[in-house]
């Protein structure tokens, strides 16, 4: 779960000469690897950039709930309906990590979240997908979280210190969620035909979606500069998926199945597996709301926010009666 | 009992506070006692204040037991 494609502000990256004494020494304190911490003088474009780049991550860690959800009441057994639910839980803790270390650049919770519902900011677009059987959560597991993992584990050493420590704790979590997904696609994979089918369908759909994850490609990344000498960003998107397809693969030959893409192949020469792209019209069609389920995921968050407005009022006027009965008492 | 900062939270009081932290910071066995403050209760120093605050300390070695040799036939101390 993660932000991708982040609009960097900035109007290019300067050099030393260019930069005031202030820029100077923050860029020193980056390139010495020292965290930057809320108090901590930075440059406007480093906050912006920053709360747009935590406010999507925090968006798509409460968004993923969703397409988890939505099996939760037809886990196949108890044991899975109880991690599942567990896994669910620690997404909603995800999100919260992550909105409290945007709120320490100066913008509220429920601004971020008004912005979410307006349009205004994104999610990750792999959470605009279906899961349509119960592979799909096996292999959002294994495979969303397995790119999530890569991402956030680059991340821990970013440069701004309440995203970095998010970060660190987030991992120590995550890998529970990767690890809940192979099993039960496991299980799927060396199960009854039609079982394994099934696993097959999961990695067939959602293999590119999961490759998406990671951006755009470099060359088409065109705000990464000033985001990499920033450290907000640590690896590039090629960096990074080429990371998780050379791990993914000997996952899928293990599990028994068909490669979801005809060109996958080890190249010697590189070290790495060769694959084709995702079809990057899809994703910029995703990002800008057209996916299968962009229409449905907004509707529910609103839903969700809108329908849980009384407990929030209920329980602030009982905490604003409370604290006016203490103080009245003393 | 030392207590660590493990993160931030919204709540109504603290009372909901307490069972937020619960759920939030405490899935994984971390939990012993927990301790809710308002942020804005806190005072607190700043990351570059670091220096000046707390450098004074390591020109004071003397402050270390071991700093001073005891002879052997003394024993323990």
């Amino acid at each position: 779960m993660y932000a991708q494609m982040i609009k960097t502000v900035s109007s290019g990256v300067k050099s030393r000469d260019e930069m005031s004494d202030e820029e100077r020494a923050f860029q020193d304190k980056i390139d010495r690897d020292i965290k930057i911490e809320p108090r901590d003088w930075m440059p406007e474009d480093y906050r912006k950039t920053l709360i747009r780049q935590i406010g999507q991550h925090a968006h798509s860690e409460v968004v993923g709930q969703l397409p988890e959800g939505n099996w939760i009441t037809r886990a196949p057994t108890l044991e899975r309906k109880a991690i599942l639910l567990a896994k669910v839980q620690d997404e909603a803790g995800h999100g919260l990590y992550l909105y409290s270390s945007a709120e320490t650049l100066g913008i509220t919770r429920d601004e971020m979240i008004e912005l979410l519902h307006e349009g205004r900011m994104k999610y990750s677009s792999i959470f605009n997908y279906p899961t349509l059987n119960w592979a799909d959560i096996g292999a959002v597991g294994w495979l969303v979280d397995g790119a999530a993992i890569i991402n956030q584990v680059a991340l821990q050493r970013t440069s701004y210190g309440p995203y970095s420590r998010a970060m660190i704790r987030i991992c120590k979590e995550e890998s529970f969620h990767a690890r809940q997904g192979y099993h039960a696609i496991m299980k799927m994979a060396f199960g009854t035909p039609e079982q394994k089918r099934q696993a097959q369908d999961a990695v067939n759909r959602l293999w590119f979606p999961a490759l998406m994850m990671f951006g755009p490609s470099d060359a088409e990344s065109v705000h990464s500069e000033q985001s990499m000498a920033w450290k907000i960003k640590v690896k590039s998107n090629d960096e990074l998926r080429r990371q998780f397809v050379d791990q993914t693969v000997p996952q899928i030959e293990y599990l028994g199945l068909d490669l979801p893409d005809p060109e996958i192949k080890w190249n010697e020469e590189r070290g790495h597996y060769d694959f084709s792209d995702p079809d990057w019209k899809e994703f910029f069609d995703v990002i800008k709301g057209n996916g299968p389920c962009n229409v449905d995921r907004m509707k529910n968050r609103k839903e969700a926010w809108e329908d849980g407005a009384w407990v929030r009022d209920g329980l602030l006027a009982h905490a604003r009666k409370r604290a006016a009965a203490k103080v009245a008492a003393e | 009992m030392s207590h660590r900062h493990v993160g931030s939270l919204h709540a109504p009081d603290a009372e909901m506070a307490v069972k937020n932290a619960r759920d939030v910071y405490t899935r994984r066995n971390e939990g012993v006692s927990i301790w809710v403050v308002e942020a804005r209760h806190i005072t607190a120093t700043a990351p570059g204040d670091k220096g000046p605050m707390f450098e004074p300390s390591e020109s004071k070695v003397y402050r270390h037991p071991t700093f001073f040799d005891i002879p052997e036939e003394v024993g323990h101390m």
